[in-house]
Formats: structure tokens, sequence, C-alpha cells
């Protein structure tokens, strides 16, 4: 399935294909292999024949994209990049949910 | 044009080497890039050292930009008159209003031969945090937003230029999601399609509600008396005013869920909203209210630090 409507929010309900991650990323389809092997980025079923990714794989190779044009990362230093802002992410998520639930003072 | 000091920008002499130029850039993009940095001001910082570096490091740009002398930080200036012949511009007249950025992007009129070419070139994409109200993530909205966007002048020259355009953000939003808009980045030339527009979602603090994923969450001050007896209080939410009934012995931190009145989710649904109970005491009270508490800590059993005692005693059994 690819993105056909106008706005499309890039999370997990969004599906790509291999071909559409590439043009919307801008990466070379050699590229996203690679980082498909180094595990930065997974497929939703990583044994189909055609991968399909979640939206929020777009904007992990869009990230992938930028930082390899900015340091000149090869694959393997670009793979764990991506899972340290990925794990960022994640723990500033949970800090933000933390504080949400912390009351404020009177 | 207006001057911009490229090596003052990354730090160096104007006599530093290559590698020098490398590892001053790096240094700095480390602590700017957009994907790593959370400073507010990164984006726009990372931008000048990125552009600084793309002529520095271009042995052919550099000495170019050499050529163009010394001046002071957005002076106006104008490249000595035997520049372009000598480094392949063809600029005409075209200095004044040109960004010295743009002016490298299509040095030597790389950049200007792509565009008057008949090849299909992409629109470019554009990608920007928009800042929007809790009330906008409930409802959706349009937002303004502000980008400078590259464009071609009549000579196929190009320049980038303030554009304000509008774009909707349907219902859904929560903080950090990224939302695409197709078609709606930069347009394409000679056939090709045009670009889209990446969002970031940044949600703005609320003075009432606090967001965690599409749940939100509340403060929700209560009596002592509401609290013992139980209550039914008046809530906002997003959607309006709603009745939350708050049972007997609620405690302070206990959350009270109501459920489906946080934010929507964009494939439907929505979160829910967490009352959280704060016990509120008046800071003062009149002469009739403390005889009251006075008559209720006479005759009332609870001991609110009872546990003290028993901890204090199981530790001492356990030495």
């Amino acid at each position: 399935m690819s993105i056909q409507p106008a706005e499309t929010w890039l999370d997990a309900r969004c599906e790509v294909s291999f071909e559409e991650l590439a043009r919307l990323s801008g990466l070379p389809e050699t590229d996203l292999r690679e980082l498909v092997e180094y595990g930065a980025l997974a497929p939703n079923e990583p044994r189909s024949e055609r991968w399909v990714f979640s939206g929020e794989c777009v904007v992990a190779a869009r990230a992938a994209k930028r930082l390899r044009e900015s340091f000149d990362l090869d694959s393997g230093a670009l793979s764990l990049a991506l899972g340290f802002l990925e794990r960022i992410r994640a723990l500033e998520e949970e800090l933000r949910s933390l504080r949400a639930q912390l009351p404020r003072a009177f | 044009m207006k001057y911009k000091d490229y090596y003052a920008i990354l730090g160096v002499e104007r006599s530093a080497d290559a590698d020098t130029i490398k590892k001053a850039y790096r240094k700095l993009a480390q602590k700017y890039h957009p994907d790593v940095s959370k400073d507010p001001q990164g984006e726009e910082k990372f931008k000048e050292i990125a552009e600084a570096y793309a002529t520095l490091k271009d042995r052919e740009k550099r000495a170019a930009y050499d050529q163009l002398g010394r001046h002071a930080p957005g002076e106006d200036f104008r490249p000595p008159p035997d520049w372009g012949t000598r480094f392949g511009g063809d600029f005409g007249n075209a200095f004044e209003d040109l960004d010295l950025s743009d002016f490298f992007e299509q040095f030597a009129g790389r950049g200007a031969r792509g565009r008057r070419g008949g090849t299909a070139v992409p629109g470019q994409d554009y990608e920007v945090t928009a800042h929007i109200g809790l009330e906008d993530a409930y409802r959706g909205a349009t937002v303004d937003l502000e980008l400078g966007v590259p464009e071609f002048d009549e000579n196929g020259l190009m320049r980038r230029a303030p554009r304000s355009f509008k774009a909707r953000i349907p219902k859904g939003a929560t903080d950090g999601q990224r939302l695409r808009l197709r078609g709606q980045g930069g347009k394409g030339a000679n056939g090709g399609p045009d670009g889209d527009l990446y969002l970031n979602i940044a949600l703005r603090a609320h003075p009432l509600f606090r967001a965690s994923g599409h749940d939100l969450y509340l403060d929700l001050p209560l009596a002592p008396w509401e609290a013992v007896l139980g209550a039914t209080v008046e809530v906002p939410t997003l959607g309006g005013t709603v009745q939350l009934k708050v049972p007997p012995g609620t405690q302070t931190g206990q959350k009270l869920r109501l459920a489906g009145r946080g934010l929507p989710r964009p494939h439907g649904g929505a979160g829910d909203l967490y009352a959280i109970a704060q016990v509120a005491v008046p800071r003062t009270a009149s002469e009739r209210e403390i005889a009251l508490y006075r008559e209720l800590a006479e005759g009332a059993s609870f001991n609110p630090r009872g546990h003290f005692v028993q901890e204090t005693t199981d530790e001492h059994s356990t030495r």
C-alpha cells in the first residue's frame, strides 16, 4: 500500500513500500538495504519478498539522509546514531509522560 | 549582496587547511545539527555552518570566495569586476538582493543550468516545526507557516524568498508526531513532481492540561470534605465541561479517568483524560470553620502517619 492521501500521519498505521521509502527519504536503495541489514530500519515483515515499512521508518530514513550528508557517515555509524536517536526519543517520550502525570504545585 | 564571513562562522583562520575546516565543521555540526541538537536556535545556526562548510570544503568555491575579499559580516558588497569571468559565473547585474549562499549553490551556473535544461526536477521537500495549541490538536487547525524558499528569476538564477503559506493539520495530532503533506513543498520543474511538506508537531503548554501521547492530565483540587465524603464536581475538558463523580475516600494523587475525553487519535477513537485528585486546604479559615475542624480533630480516629510507627518497629526488629 502506498501513501496516497494529501495528509498522512507518519506513524505505525502508515505503510510505504521499499521503493517509496527510497523516494521519500532521498536515500539510494543500496543504502536503505544496508540500514535494514544493520537493523536501523525494520520492515514490518522482514521475510516478505516485498518489504513494507511503517511511517516511522520514513522519519528515520529522512534523518539518516540528513545525517549521512552532514557527517559523511558510513551505514554502520549511521545505524548506531539512529539507534541512539531512537533511544533518546523514547526516553524523552517517557519523561514527557511522567511529567504530565506530576501534579503542579498550587 | 551581503557579506558573510564563512571562516568566522566556522571559527577558523583564513589560512586554515582543509582538515582543520572539516574538524571545525563537524564539531559545530554535532552541537547544532537539527537531528541532534535541542537548541531552539540550532536549526538556524546549523544552516549557517553547513552553508559556510559547503563553500570552504570545495577548493574551487573557496578560491572564488577568497577573491571576494574581506568585508564586515552583513556589509553590502559587490564582487571584483573580473570575478564572474575568472570563476565562470554568469550573473550579470544580478548581485543585488542575491544571498551569498544561493550564489555559491549555483556557482558557475550549475544550479541555473539544471533549471534551464529539459530534465524533470522534483520540487524541494520542506520540513518545519508547527507549534500548535491543544485546542488545535483537538479540533484540527490551519496553521500559518513562514519559510525561506528558493525561487528562480527570469535569468534562471535562484534566490531564496520568504514565503508564508497555510497548512491544514487534521485532528489527531500530538507532541512529536510527523505529518506529511503531499505536494505542498517546492514546485517541481520541467514536469518534475512538487515536493512535500513535512510538519513536526510541537504542542504548546496549556494552563490546565498536560498531554502524554493522546492522554491528558488535569490537576483536580478537592476540598477535604469532598475527598472524604465523595462528590460530583464539574471538570473542564477540551470538548466542554463534564460532571465527574469523585468516590468517597479519594486520596491525593489518585487518578480519576474520563474515558475518551483526551485528544482524538488520527485513525479514530480518543485518548483518556485523567483528573489527578489534589486534596486542598484553605489558607485561612473562619472561627466557625476552625471550631468545626477542632471538633473533627478531637473525634477522629484517623492517623495519616500510622505507618511511621509500624515501619520504624519493623526496621528495629530486623537489625
